[in-house]
């Protein structure tokens, strides 16, 4: 269209654009109330407006730019489909790499975040398993995560334990509570599965508020052990059966943050190769297929009970193993840290990544996360451009970020499937 | 000489006020093609949903005779334990394939129950224990065997719900014979296939009613609207009318019977339908 008119009219277009910014900013952006010394005075701001105008009719005349250049015929979703298609083969084995070599070269504060990134990647690919593979919408994921942190902080206080015991205990209470979330919700399906999730991460949440005598109620428990290497602390002291000691160097923070930063990388390599795993034998295949059609699943005798929740228990296990290492991590947890918000972020990484999608949700989570501690300077700004992102995502990959889905097994070449033929699961 | 395989007997399915089967008896022989026939609505699909278990009758009995010997009372049992128990496979109405999976995949899932006897093998597999790759490795076997005989060998690796309408229909019973049944339950198999796939699919229910390549035979239940390939392939008719056995015989039988005659052209009947479509069928 543009191309047609050519410069000329395009020009006319982004000065319209820009007419239209002067008169929305004109009055939102350009007049600001100050405290005057008797009264409030309006300040008029007419670089300001300049400057959003000036934005506007830039942005507009590079969009028509970029209209009139593109080549016709392939769609631009199509496009960045397949540079992500060429990119994908890539960006594992990089993005793995990156993981492995990331202490050696970053600091404290790059670490932490890394160690904060990876808790969420893994719990992006523990609930991928529910929602991405067996298409049952959970939106109480960090229940099993507040378990397994409650379980460690508990079992570590009364009876001693150290963390490697708590570890596989923490899974295994959470996937218990995993089934017993999934017994309940069985018959249910889509919004009501949703909503009955919801209320099931509020309870544990509240449970764990008001057990005072248990759980120490909203002062949380603190003093949670350390992790160790193979009976080595991590603290400062330095003395005999310390990591410094043992290898007779100085003690320093960065050791054990390191030494975090390992555990997680390794927890989180053990979600996904347990999920990769599972998607290429029976039983991921059920899930999947529980995705697609759940009646014909019952129709070929497969037990729809016990695949839903072995769904919900595999999922819960690793929420709580993440949710171990969180407590071992901050030494101190509350149920402040276990809200609405974490089972909300958890899901928008899923879906962001692209439901079923093992290298979407690592991406997602790095964007996520690792975005919004970027960005906090910005302060509240820092909510906008994350909703804005969000919905720009929504409109140019409505899948996530990696959509296609790769089958289990092949007898020739195994082709991507595109996302357009995949359900999106009912529950 | 024939043994009967299911045996349906005194069938009632209520929905509230509304009697969907009323007192429906027949008998389907073992290793034979009993079709189901009727006009829209006389509760076809819903003898055929009582049967596999989506649906629990409000009366009557529906017994299967066990190869090994022995009778299962298919009316007390859940959808998947028929399937998986009683061996009795059925296809949709309308198509439900795994659409976003591939054809090879919707085949494998069918064999889900020998590769997965049970959720702790299910887990031993992830480490590699349990004999899976042998069981994959049959499963696989089994899935090239009928992708052959429904020509779709070339499509393997394509998702299924790309495939065109009638190998999507071929692929359906492909997966149901994928779940090694002795009862195959087919509703509406023809529906929207052309003259010359439908002639295929007479072949087809032929061979797998007498089995061929080391498959066992395999009786075959068939709702169908298509009177060509009803009076071609069956060996015994059930004809239904407004949720009653009207007729019951050979093919030869049933086509002179005044009775379906009447009840098909809507003889001085407040049911003025004359020939069946193809949708919505009870």
């Amino acid at each position: 269209m543009a191309s047609r008119k050519g410069a000329g009219g395009a020009l006319v277009d982004a000065g319209l654009s820009a007419l239209v910014a002067i008169g929305v900013f004109g009055v939102i952006v350009g007049l600001k109330t100050d405290s005057g010394p008797t009264s409030l005075v309006l300040v008029p701001r007419p670089w300001t407006v300049a400057i959003a105008a000036g934005l506007v009719f830039l942005g507009r005349l590079a969009l028509l730019g970029w209209r009139a250049w593109r080549p016709a015929g392939t769609p631009a979703p199509r496009r960045l489909i397949r540079l992500g298609g060429s990119a994908g083969r890539f960006a594992t084995p990089v993005l793995l790499l990156f993981a492995l070599t990331l202490p050696a070269y970053a600091g404290r504060y790059w670490l932490d975040l890394g160690v904060l990134v990876l808790t969420y990647v893994m719990l992006g690919w523990g609930l991928n398993i529910v929602v991405g593979l067996a298409g049952l919408l959970d939106l109480g994921y960090v229940a099993f995560y507040a378990v397994g942190a409650y379980s460690y902080a508990l079992l570590a206080q009364n009876f001693g334990l150290g963390f490697w015991t708590c570890l596989p205990l923490a899974g295994l209470l959470a996937a218990c509570w995993g089934i017993m979330l999934g017994f309940p919700v069985l018959r249910l399906r889509g919004d009501y599965l949703a909503i009955v999730t919801l209320a099931f991460g509020e309870i544990i949440r509240i449970v764990i508020l008001n057990w005072v005598s248990l759980t120490n109620g909203p002062n949380g428990i603190s003093g949670i052990p350390r992790p160790t290497l193979f009976g080595l602390t991590f603290s400062m002291g330095g003395g005999p059966g310390t990591f410094a000691g043992f290898f007779g160097i100085e003690p320093d923070i960065s050791q054990r943050v390191m030494f975090l930063y390992y555990v997680i990388l390794g927890l989180a390599l053990l979600t996904n190769w347990v999920s990769l795993r599972l998607r290429r034998l029976p039983l991921g295949r059920a899930w999947e297929a529980l995705r697609e059609d759940e009646v014909a699943c019952r129709a070929l005798g497969i037990n729809v009970t016990t695949t839903k929740l072995t769904a919900f228990a595999i999922g819960a296990c690793f929420g709580g193993l993440a949710g171990a290492f969180f407590a071992t991590r901050q030494a101190f947890i509350s149920p402040e840290s276990f809200t609405f918000m974490e089972s909300a972020t958890v899901l928008a990484i899923v879906v962001l990544g692209g439901l079923g999608s093992q290298l979407g949700v690592a991406l997602a989570a790095v964007v996520m996360i690792g975005g919004s501690e970027m960005f906090r300077d910005l302060a509240e700004y820092r909510m906008l451009i994350f909703g804005g992102a969000l919905v720009l995502m929504m409109i140019l990959r409505p899948r996530g970020l990696i959509s296609v889905r790769l089958p289990s097994v092949a007898l020739g070449q195994a082709r991507k499937i595109a996302a357009g033929v995949l359900a999106q699961g009912r529950g | 000489m024939a043994s009967p395989l299911l045996d349906v007997h005194e069938l009632c399915m209520r929905f509230g006020g509304l009697t969907a089967i009323d007192a429906l008896s027949f008998v389907a022989d073992a290793g034979k093609i009993t079709a189901v026939i009727g006009p829209n609505g006389a509760g076809k699909t819903t003898v055929f949903n009582c049967i596999t278990g989506f649906y629990r009758p409000s009366s009557g009995g529906i017994g299967l005779a066990v190869p090994g010997g022995g009778r299962l009372a298919l009316e007390r049992m859940p959808g998947h334990r028929i399937a998986r128990q009683a061996r009795v496979a059925r296809t949709f109405q309308n198509v439900r394939l795994f659409a976003g999976m591939t054809v090879l995949e919707n085949l494998l899932v069918a064999q889900h129950n020998v590769l997965m006897p049970n959720v702790v093998d299910g887990l031993l597999a992830v480490f590699g224990l349990g004999g899976h790759a042998r069981a994959e490795r049959a499963a696989l076997d089994r899935a090239r065997f009928w992708l052959d005989a429904v020509a779709l060998t070339a499509r393997a690796d394509d998702p299924a719900g790309t495939l065109p309408y009638g190998a999507q229909r071929r692929l359906e019973i492909a997966r149901a014979m994928c779940t090694r049944p002795i009862l195959l339950c087919l509703d509406e198999p023809a529906a929207g296939l052309n003259p010359r796939e439908s002639e295929e699919l007479s072949d087809f229910l032929r061979r797998i009613r007498d089995g061929a390549g080391g498959e066992p035979g395999c009786s075959i239940l068939l709702i169908e609207h298509d009177m060509g390939v009803v009076m071609r392939i069956s060996d015994h008719i059930v004809v239904l009318d407004h949720g009653k056995k009207i007729s019951d015989g050979p093919p030869d039988a049933v086509r002179a019977d005044p009775l379906v005659i009447a009840a098909y052209l809507g003889e001085g009947d407040e049911d003025e339908t004359p020939a069946p479509s193809r949708e919505a069928a009870g």
